[in-house]
């Protein structure tokens, strides 16, 4: 993991005291909300229904056991006794209170965390592949270089208060686990026909109001050069992004409007000037020195488990659910070890949440197996990297009795949802209860196996932080005349074959969108051609016609 | 409006001129870009120092090529949420080499002075009551910085390696 030196801690140190300077500012009045907002928002602090709301940064999603017992402390101290991990990697705590707030962050300070940029019109906390320095399909680990972005945009003078947020993701792997296509700008290990690595940098994706999947701005930017190429990237958008409209100022409508060949040639332009410059060039000994701490643990020379399945995954371990086994547990680059994905979605729970004593015995597991990393997941789960298989009934046993092992990864009751109108002043209806009654519908285990991949998101509200549009099944919350409505899409994927979902029609109410899930679920498995076709599949071979023609069901057909 | 240049209290030599008022007998003269394309050279003629004041939408590549001749460029920021002057002032800077002044006038917060003077804004334009203490706190408030930009100071890198 990467370690503070004296320069990193001295700069979030300072930065709490500036963030404490402002807090004073603000409560004496000498700042008006209007001029707070932006200062608090670009610390991770909003405010939401019924509190203020703290969201920290986990940096590329990787925290410490330390840093975990810490965040336990805050959610104990300061909080109601839980957090809540998101979509962006980052936590969030729903009930702090604003004169706390710098204690907080100093509090963080003491483990290497911070708030900085998880909020605001600025380039926010970088997002990697949950899996990354394990997975068995990765070129390399994405974490140096997120690792490196983060530094280069942490106060960023001249990119500070850009027309609107800027989310960058990172991934090193053949299969896509961050969505990179979905946003602002992300980043892609990959090789070059010298056999190379460097970067494949994609613009313009984005969710909400007006969904788009982003495309290439370049092909292949070499390692030395990638801070200077973000830079032209980030200057074409500061000066031209839509500053006129909110709901068209983040770079995907700029990205739309220029189109990829004027974006591709404006941004070389200031490529190759801030390139030859030099200032920016990141050296070979940077990347090494970097690199050097996100180097994996020394893995044992372990045997493979001779039950292993065609993927390289055991399936069948004494003492470990096979359920786990099928859908919590992946490959692993390593012999012997597998990664293990941690299910924040028990049936009934609420998405993403975890309470202090979860995370204070998971830390506590961690140090008894000698893990030194835990990952939060854009998918809001937790995953353990590097677990020797021979371990997994020991971790299996500790997981349950912690509510921690439910064998649903990848299934329909893992869900993402958006915090919604429980919490969230954006939101135009509650994700949390649907989320649950969704769950609870198909919490059946076998009957969720015999579904098989099917990922559903949930937003509250247009902003889609619930995914909606990249979901296999996504549903948006929207409010008619005071009612809550949801509408159902279908087909989306956030994946390396990212799509937008479609809209299926009119909205359902809240009593009734669980049956027209169930409705379109029961649907697809007539449809599909064999276990093996996952919903997505057979929704991009048949088209949405047999789903719209059951989802409403005979009595909505009628009132429509 | 009073002004801070290099870290002090200045007298302006500067009158901003709005498009159709005469100009001053003895100040130099800022002035709209608009203004400027149309006279600039009964401007330059007068002999006295020449300053420009660009929308936040008005890209300074625009005044490439006269820059040598100009004294200073205004930039306003008419919200303080709009971030594109920290753009121009770099760009001012580092792609076309101005050494003349670089004016911050607008509505600007003290928390964004710091990134302001890192690219390349060296004059403020504040208001009444703004202590020049305050000023250079806000200077002062992050001792390091991770990137370099148009101010030229040692990154955090570059202290890492000595």
């Amino acid at each position: 993991m990467y370690r503070y030196d004296e320069f990193d801690a001295r700069f979030v140190a300072e930065r709490v005291e500036q963030f404490r300077g402002q807090v004073a500012r603000r409560l004496t009045g000498e700042l008006t909300e209007d001029q707070f907002k932006p200062l608090r928002l670009m610390n991770g602090l909003y405010l939401q229904l019924h509190a203020y709301m703290l969201r920290v940064a986990v940096p590329y999603g990787t925290l410490s056991p330390k840093q975990l017992r810490m965040l336990a402390h805050v959610a104990r101290k300061y909080d109601k006794g839980y957090g809540h991990f998101t979509t962006r990697q980052n936590i969030q705590f729903n009930w702090p209170r604003l004169v706390d707030v710098p204690d907080i962050l100093a509090d963080l300070a003491t483990v290497e965390m911070h708030a900085i940029q998880t909020s605001g019109n600025c380039i926010r906390n970088v997002t990697a592949d949950h899996f990354a320095g394990a997975a068995a399909d990765e070129i390399e680990d994405p974490r140096p270089i997120a690792e490196i972005i983060r530094q280069w945009s942490s106060l960023h003078p001249e990119f500070s208060f850009l027309p609107r947020k800027f989310k960058i993701a990172v991934s090193g792997a053949a299969h896509d686990r961050a969505a990179l296509k979905f946003h602002d700008m992300a980043v892609e290990i990959v090789r070059n026909g010298a056999g190379e690595t460097g970067y494949r940098v994609y613009v313009g994706g984005g969710m909400g109001r007006t969904p788009y999947v982003g495309y290439v701005v370049s092909d292949f930017v070499a390692k030395p050069d990638i801070l200077s190429f973000l830079e032209a990237v980030m200057r074409v958008y500061n000066e031209q992004g839509r500053r006129d409209n909110l709901f068209k100022a983040r770079i995907k409508i700029l990205a739309n409007a220029l189109g990829a060949d004027e974006m591709r040639r404006q941004v070389a332009v200031e490529f190759e000037e801030i390139r030859t410059s030099g200032t920016l060039t990141v050296p070979a000994e940077e990347l090494a020195r970097i690199d050097a701490y996100f180097a994996p643990p020394e893995f044992e020379d372990l045997p493979d488990d001779p039950a292993d399945g065609a993927d390289g995954m055991p399936r069948d371990i004494p003492g470990v659910d096979p359920d786990f086994l099928a859908t919590n547990v992946h490959p692993h680059r390593a012999k012997g070890y597998c990664i293990v994905t941690i299910s924040l979605k028990p049936i009934g729970g609420v998405p993403g949440d975890a309470t202090a004593e979860q995370m204070d015995a998971l830390a506590d597991l961690m140090d008894e197996h000698g893990m030194a990393e835990i990952r939060v997941s854009h998918e809001q789960n937790l995953v353990l990297p590097h677990v020797r298989r021979k371990d997994l009934p020991a971790i299996h046993a500790r997981l349950t009795e912690l509510g921690l092992a439910t064998p649903n990864a990848g299934l329909i009751t893992d869900i993402i949802a958006c915090p919604g109108l429980d919490y969230c002043d954006l939101a135009n209806a509650r994700s949390i209860p649907i989320a649950q009654k969704i769950a609870e519908r198909f919490a059946d285990l076998d009957r969720q196996h015999h579904i098989g991949e099917l990922k559903i998101k949930i937003s509250g509200c247009i902003n889609a932080c619930g995914h909606h549009h990249a979901g296999h099944i996504g549903i948006l919350g929207v409010d008619k005349k005071g009612v809550e409505f949801y509408q159902l899409q279908l087909g989306g994927s956030g994946a390396e074959d990212a799509s937008i979902g479609e809209i299926l029609g009119p909205g359902f109410g809240k009593d009734e969108i669980a049956d027209a899930v169930e409705r379109v679920v029961e649907a697809y498995l007539t449809l599909r051609q064999g276990p093996d076709e996952r919903f997505l599949d057979t929704y991009r071979r048949v088209g949405i016609v047999p789903f719209k023609n059951v989802a409403y069901g005979q009595d909505l057909h009628a009132a429509y | 409006m009073p002004l801070i240049r290099g870290g002090q209290f200045v007298d302006d030599p500067f009158f901003f001129v709005p498009d159709g008022k005469a100009y001053p007998d003895e100040k130099g003269a800022i002035v709209t870009l608009a203004r400027f394309q149309g006279e600039k050279e009964t401007l330059f003629a007068r002999g006295l120092p020449v300053g420009v004041r660009l929308a936040s939408s008005e890209n300074p590549q625009v005044l490439k090529a006269d820059l040598p001749r100009i004294a200073a460029v205004v930039l306003e920021f008419p919200r303080f949420r709009d971030g594109r002057p920290f753009s121009w002032a770099r760009m001012l800077r580092t792609r076309f080499a101005f050494k003349g002044e670089i004016r911050a006038t607008g509505d600007f917060l003290y928390d964004q002075l710091a990134s302001m003077a890192r690219t390349g804004f060296d004059a403020f334009e504040v208001r009444q009551d703004f202590a020049l203490d305050d000023f250079r706190r806000a200077l002062a408030e992050m001792t390091n910085v991770y990137q370099p930009s148009a101010d030229g100071r040692r990154t955090i890198r570059d202290l890492r390696a000595g």
